[in-house]
Order: structure tokens, then C-alpha cells, then sequence
């Protein structure tokens, strides 16, 4: 006897299809918003391995004072043990004149993937971080910071 | 103008997290900036690396993003007592350097 094991009778390709729409938007969206410059930093630094949401949180002011010092804690979730662990994070700025920020990489005694900086930020602006983890696979996340006076980079 | 500061404690137990501070004072000049019409020369720290007992602990490639006085903090474990070491280098390769001793009671 044959039939539908979902029991929905949807066809499961365009089900998976969907799906698969659904969860590539979004990061074309982002993809397409940024600055060639920007992309070429990333691709520098980070590789070219697809990147993927979760699992990295950024921590940054919704606004910023001083543009000239922006806190920024970037945490990645990961044992840091075994095989799980986080090798390197990279910041970059999405509208200063130069996008880096800076790379952090982590060795063996480091106890978690977290790392506090002060970056600047010429205005207000989105910064992204990449988390490059031991398997290769990539983690990203963004935060939109709003800046009242800018860092003096220019 | 380059005096290093760093906060690390002096006593933990067996592989406690524990953070880490360090900063430098540094102008962290990117060659972009522009003053009464001249460009401030260039003059940045690119590197900055922590070593344990000369394992290498924690690094950092500073690019333009990063602001005067970098400021960087991590979170270590220690299983032994360790010496961490901290260099900062500057694009032109002058280094500043400091260092601390961690006892594992």
C-alpha cells in the first residue's frame, strides 16, 4: 500500500523547497546590503564558507555616546573543550572607511569563546561577527549601533 | 604614552574562568585622520598576543576599527601555575611587553 507518510498530501519537494526559500532570504537580504569593500574584508579574513545564524551573540549599546569607544562583547557558544571549540572571532564595521575592526583568535587555555573590546565607529552603523569554529563551520550575527558623535577616524 | 595595564588575577583555583584585562595607551593613528589640514601620520598596534607559560593563549589582529587605547579582555583557565606574558606590536615593530604570574592554589 502506498501513501503519503506526511499526511498532508503536500509533494515533499516543495515542501523541502520552501523551506529552503524561507531560510536562504534572509541572509541574501543581508548579503546585498553590504559594501564590496566590506565583502572583500570578510572573504579576507573569514574565508568563503557559507555562514550561519545562532549560536554567536554580540553585545554592544543601542547607542553610543562616543563613537571613539564603542563596547562591544562578542560571546560564541561552545565547550571550548574536545573538539568543540571556537578557533577565532572577526569584527568589522559596515560604514566606517575601512570595515576591519580586528580578529581575536583562542588557544588552549582559554575557558570560554568571549572576548570585550572597544571598537570606534565613524557613525552610527551595523557591525557583523564572524566565529570561524574548530570543525570550519562559520557562525554569524550583526547589531545595529546608533552613534551620537562619531569616532574620529577621518 | 605606551604604558600597558593589565588585570590578571594573582591567585585562582584549578581551571576556574577567569577574566582577563589588558590595555594600552596608544593613538591607534589610523593615516586617515586629518588636523588643521595636515594627515596625522599613521602609527597603529596590529598585533597583540597573550602567552601561558609560552602556549599561545589569545591573539588579536587590530585593524582600523579598533579604537585608541585598545582594550581587550578574555576569559583563561589555569590548571597549573602559569606565567602569561603580553606583547602588543606596532605596525612599525616596536613592541611593549608585560607579564604576570598566576598561582593555582
Amino acid at each position: 500500500m502506498t501513501q503519503d507518510r506526511s499526511g498532508t498530501g503536500l509533494d515533499r519537494r516543495a515542501v523541502l523547497g520552501a523551506v529552503l526559500t524561507l531560510v536562504a532570504l534572509p541572509a541574501a537580504g543581508q548579503a546585498a546590503d553590504l559594501k564590496p569593500e566590506v565583502e572583500a574584508a570578510i572573504r579576507e579574513q573569514v574565508g568563503g564558507a557559507a555562514a550561519t545564524d545562532g549560536g554567536i551573540a554580540l553585545r554592544t549599546p543601542e547607542t553610543a555616546e562616543n563613537g571613539a569607544f564603542v563596547p562591544v562583547t562578542v560571546s560564541v557558544h561552545s565547550a571550548m573543550a574536545g573538539d568543540d571549540r571556537c578557533r577565532a572571532i572577526h569584527l568589522f564595521a559596515t560604514n566606517n572607511p575601512t570595515p576591519g575592526i580586528a580578529s581575536y583568535s583562542f588557544g588552549a587555555g582559554i575557558a570560554r569563546a568571549e572576548v570585550s573590546v572597544r571598537v570606534r565607529l565613524a557613525e552610527g552603523q551595523t557591525i557583523l561577527a564572524y566565529a570561524v569554529m574548530a570543525d570550519g563551520s562559520v557562525r554569524r550575527t550583526a547589531a545595529r549601533v546608533a552613534v551620537t558623535t562619531g569616532g574620529c577616524l577621518t | 604614552m605606551t604604558t600597558p595595564r593589565i588585570r590578571v588575577p594573582a591567585s585562582v583555583k584549578a581551571g576556574e574562568a577567569v577574566e582577563i584585562r589588558t590595555l594600552i595607551d596608544h593613538p591607534m593613528e589610523t593615516g586617515l585622520r586629518q588636523q588643521t589640514g595636515q594627515t596625522v601620520p599613521r602609527r597603529m598596534i596590529t598585533r597583540f598576543e597573550a602567552h601561558a607559560d609560552g602556549e599561545p593563549l589569545f591573539a588579536a589582529d587590530f585593524r582600523n576599527g579598533t579604537s585608541a587605547n585598545p582594550y581587550v579582555a578574555f576569559i583563561a583557565r589555569f590548571t597549573k601555575t602559569t606565567t602569561v606574558t603580553f606583547l602588543w606590536r606596532e605596525e612599525d615593530g616596536r613592541e611593549h611587553r608585560a607579564s604576570q604570574r598566576v598561582t593555582v592554589a
